[in-house]
């Protein structure tokens, strides 16, 4: 069975991970003890809210992908979405940025807003929303572009061009991506070239470079071998601080380790949302602790 | 063996032996036909050795014959017709050559057949020469004297070196006539040609300025000047050049004396070494490719019709790509996908398959007739009725071929388009930019190769497109290259030569087939051999940016 760990403060993504590499671990099963001490105390009902859900609905064509979703998520807070696969968490995380806009045949009801803000509707400048709302998908991305043009695209894109300023820039958001010592002798090299832990990183950095207020990873790890995993996940705990973070997940250690609050989805349904250590301790809903505790496949 | 052959067959050997034969077949088409066009067009420019005989015809006269051995045939006898004194009557096949003997203004023709059995033996002069002139073709024979002004320049010494000076010395002034004439007077002509039309125009539109009309008065008279003195220096240069002639001695043993201003160049082939052969040949390679052509085309080189394929080309590269890479990422980006995009798809795809003379045609009634003429009317009225663009020309040439080969770009940027990952195109909008942004800043650069792609496909076809040109501005012969010194220097209304109709008119339209024939797998093996540069220029452009962006397309 797995070593109880001690050290429950800190860093504790690093511990954590060498319990979930287990072999003789279900995949998704959780090791309840490793979690964070620190989390435990936490509250939805203390947090500032950053997104607001009501009554979302969302069908591709016919079919229904999200049923009446409402959910308040935190501000400077790490928000996971856990759930099987098709329950709808990468969908309801693209309506965040208006992704799904670029999907043809998909309808919305309901009401989003960002910092009181609305957010659905024709009126909303999408553009100016996504650079307030960053996104970073399952696949790393990068452009076929240099490293540096990467993380300058989306300053570029807004007009600036002044060397300068794209300099400390990029600088700044590949250090914050912690990818900054191993690129920065060759900044001009094509991105393509890049590892996908790498790659992923700098998508990270390309995100983080326009200082949206939210980022959205959706999977962000799924691509990535184990040590990549481990550094993605480092970063997203230095990154939230200054972020406001949803993460969606199929791996549940992920989840429990690097989240503040975890929503759990089934079939399109927000079954339960809640912090992350409730969640995962003392689920409310059958269904959650089925999921959890490896009963449902 | 049978279970072999079974397990041969069951590996798939008789389709990979199949497909291996049909690339070797088409392998060994292509490059024979380039051998053969290769063959025989590069043979034309060797020096080939002068030969002497005398020939008996069928009435038992004897001539002396000196010519170049073009062709050989065997023929069988009753080919010949009545019968013939030279042939013993149980012979079955006669041989029969073909003898180049120049000479056409005395002669009336430069080929001629002879039969084998009336030849008699046949030498090699070393001191007979060939002589190319700028009229009539070569000449054959041996020179005599060299004069100016009907005095001989020769005493007893070998005229020969004489000859050869005195034919760079006329060559020079050749030269200087020529640029006289084209340059100077044609700069002057030119620019008379404009103070017209701007007279012209005043007069239309009814100014009556006085300040302006002095002006051109004045500009007319100091060109009337200039005009003059060119004309008066030209008529000195012609002086010069006619007064030194030569005398040579044909075949026949006529003595003819002849003006040394009308040779081109003059040689003993049969004396010549074989470095001086090499030099020769590279001499005349050369010209071919540099110069104009002479004789109806027959002679010559065929710069203008190289300059004007490529200039063509490339302006209908300039028009074809921007327009379909747009229409393009229309159909692709921005027009709802559905039936109608359907439908102009097919259209489009169904355009690339429709007769090239159709467009011909289409560039003529619409381009040509329509557009230029209403483009004469509202800009260049004072030279009507003249046509300026309401006339075949270069600028309709290269639309017409650039509308002929819009679908290959259209298709190959689309397909492009495609095969940018989505994932890319999510990845820029996500971080704030436009559609539009997104388009120009990644998708269209990373869709680059496709372009180039379909640019090949459109100047690969481009080139070698003869039909539609000759209703919309190619010419057998054109005054004067498409680019030149006076401005605006690049001259779209002017009409071009190229290539591929140089090959059908020589070869189909010429008065003198023989000595059109090598000309026509000349020209047909250099236009080859543009088509293949043009291509390979752009193959590795594309290769360039397809190696930029290869890793992007395989996500």
């Amino acid at each position: 069975m797995p070593a109880p760990l001690t050290e429950n403060s800190g860093r504790p993504a690093v511990s954590v991970l060498a319990a979930a590499d287990r072999e003789d671990v279900p995949s998704h099963a959780i090791n309840l003890s490793a979690l964070p001490q620190a989390q435990k105390r936490l509250s939805l009902d203390r947090e500032k809210p950053c997104i607001e859900v009501h009554g979302l609905n969302l069908y591709y064509a016919e079919k229904q992908a999200l049923k009446n979703v409402d959910m308040l998520l935190p501000e400077k807070r790490v928000t996971a979405f856990i759930g099987p696969s098709g329950c709808g968490k990468s969908t309801l995380l693209r309506c965040f940025n208006r992704m799904n806009d670029l999907i043809d045949d998909v309808r919305t009801e309901g009401e989003i807003s960002l910092h009181g803000q609305s957010i659905v509707g024709k009126e909303v400048n999408v553009s100016e929303l996504r650079r307030r709302v960053g996104i970073v998908f399952q696949k790393p991305n990068p452009f076929p572009k240099s490293i540096y043009e990467n993380v300058a695209y989306g300053l570029r894109i807004q007009g600036v061009n002044d060397r300068r300023t794209l300099d400390a820039v990029v600088e700044k958001s590949l250090r914050n991506a912690a990818l900054w010592e191993e690129v920065k002798d060759r900044l001009d090299d094509n991105a393509l070239g890049l590892s996908g832990g790498q790659a992923q990183r700098l998508v990270i950095a390309r995100a983080i470079a326009i200082e949206p207020e939210v980022v959205l990873l959706d999977e962000p790890c799924s691509a990535l071998d184990p040590i990549s995993t481990l550094k993605i996940e480092e970063l997203i705990y230095e990154l939230k601080d200054s972020y406001t973070i949803i993460i969606v997940t199929h791996n549940m250690q992920q989840a429990a380790r690097v989240s503040d609050y975890t929503a759990y989805m089934y079939l399109g349904e927000l079954i339960e949302f809640k912090d992350t250590n409730t969640l995962f301790t003392n689920p409310s809903q059958k269904m959650t602790e089925d999921y959890i505790t490896g009963r449902y496949g | 063996m049978t279970r072999n052959l079974k397990e041969w067959i069951d590996a798939g050997g008789p389709y990979i032996w199949l497909n291996a034969g049909a690339v070797s077949v088409s392998v060994i088409m292509v490059a024979g036909l380039l051998l053969l066009i290769a063959v025989h067009g590069l043979g034309h420019f060797w020096p080939g050795p002068i030969a002497g005989f005398s020939y008996t015809d069928e009435n038992g006269a004897v001539e002396h014959v000196l010519g170049e051995f073009a062709d050989r045939e065997i023929v069988p006898r009753a080919r010949l017709g009545q019968a013939d004194p030279r042939i013993r009557a149980e012979q079955e096949l006669v041989e029969r050559r073909l003898i180049k003997t120049g000479n056409r203004d005395f002669l009336g023709i430069d080929f001629r057949w002879v039969l084998g059995a009336g030849m008699g033996n046949v030498t090699f002069p070393t001191d007979v020469m060939a002589v190319e002139r700028r009229e009539w073709g070569n000449l054959y024979g041996y020179l005599v004297a060299v004069k100016r002004a009907g005095k001989s320049l020769v005493n007893d010494t070998d005229p020969w070196p004489v000859l050869r000076r005195q034919i760079e010395e006329t060559g020079a002034v050749f030269d200087t006539i020529r640029h006289v004439e084209r340059d100077l007077i044609g700069a002057a002509n030119y620019r008379m040609e404009r103070l017209r039309l701007e007279e012209r125009g005043l007069e239309l539109n009814h100014v009556d300025d006085a300040q302006k009309r002095a002006r051109i008065h004045g500009e007319r008279t100091g060109l009337k000047v200039e005009y003059e003195r060119h004309t008066g220096r030209l008529v000195e240069l012609y002086a010069r050049l006619n007064e030194a002639t030569y005398v040579i001695r044909l075949a026949d043993g006529s003595e003819h004396e002849l003006p040394i201003a009308k040779i081109v160049r003059a040689y003993r082939p049969n004396e010549m070494p074989l470095p001086g052969k090499l030099g020769f040949y590279a001499l005349k390679l050369w010209e071919f490719m540099a110069d104009e052509p002479r004789e109806a085309n027959t002679e010559g080189g065929i710069f203008p019709a190289i300059f004007g394929t490529v200039l063509m080309v490339m302006i209908m590269a300039v028009l074809v790509t921007p327009f379909g890479v747009m229409a393009a990422v229309y159909l692709r980006e921005y027009a709802k996908q559905g039936t109608l995009t359907r439908l102009i798809r097919i259209a489009v795809n169904n355009l690339a398959g429709v007769p090239s003379v159709v467009y011909g045609m289409f560039g003529l009634g619409f381009f040509v007739y329509f557009l230029g003429g209403s483009i004469d009317a509202a800009f260049f009225a004072e030279s009507l009725p003249a046509p300026t663009f309401g006339t075949p020309g270069l600028l309709w040439a290269s639309l017409t071929l650039a509308l002929l080969t819009v679908p290959v770009v259209i298709v190959s940027t689309e397909e492009g388009l495609t095969r940018v990952p989505r994932a890319i195109r999510e990845g820029s909008l996500a971080l704030g930019a436009t559609k539009a942004e997104t388009l120009w800043r990644t998708v269209l650069p990373m869709t680059a190769s496709a372009m180039m792609t379909g640019l090949i496909l459109a100047v690969a076809r481009a080139a070698g497109e003869v039909a539609p040109l000759m209703l919309v501005g190619v010419v057998k012969l054109a005054p004067s290259l498409a680019l030149d010194g006076n401005a605006p220097f690049l001259h779209l209304d002017r009409k071009f030569m190229h290539l591929g109709f140089h090959i059908y008119d020589v070869g189909f339209q010429s008065p003198n087939v023989e000595a059109a024939r090598p000309l026509v797998y000349a020209s047909a093996l250099l236009l080859v051999f543009i088509v293949v540069v043009l291509n390979l220029t752009a193959i590795r452009i594309r290769n360039r940016l397809r190696q930029k962006y290869r890793a992007a397309e395989q996500n």
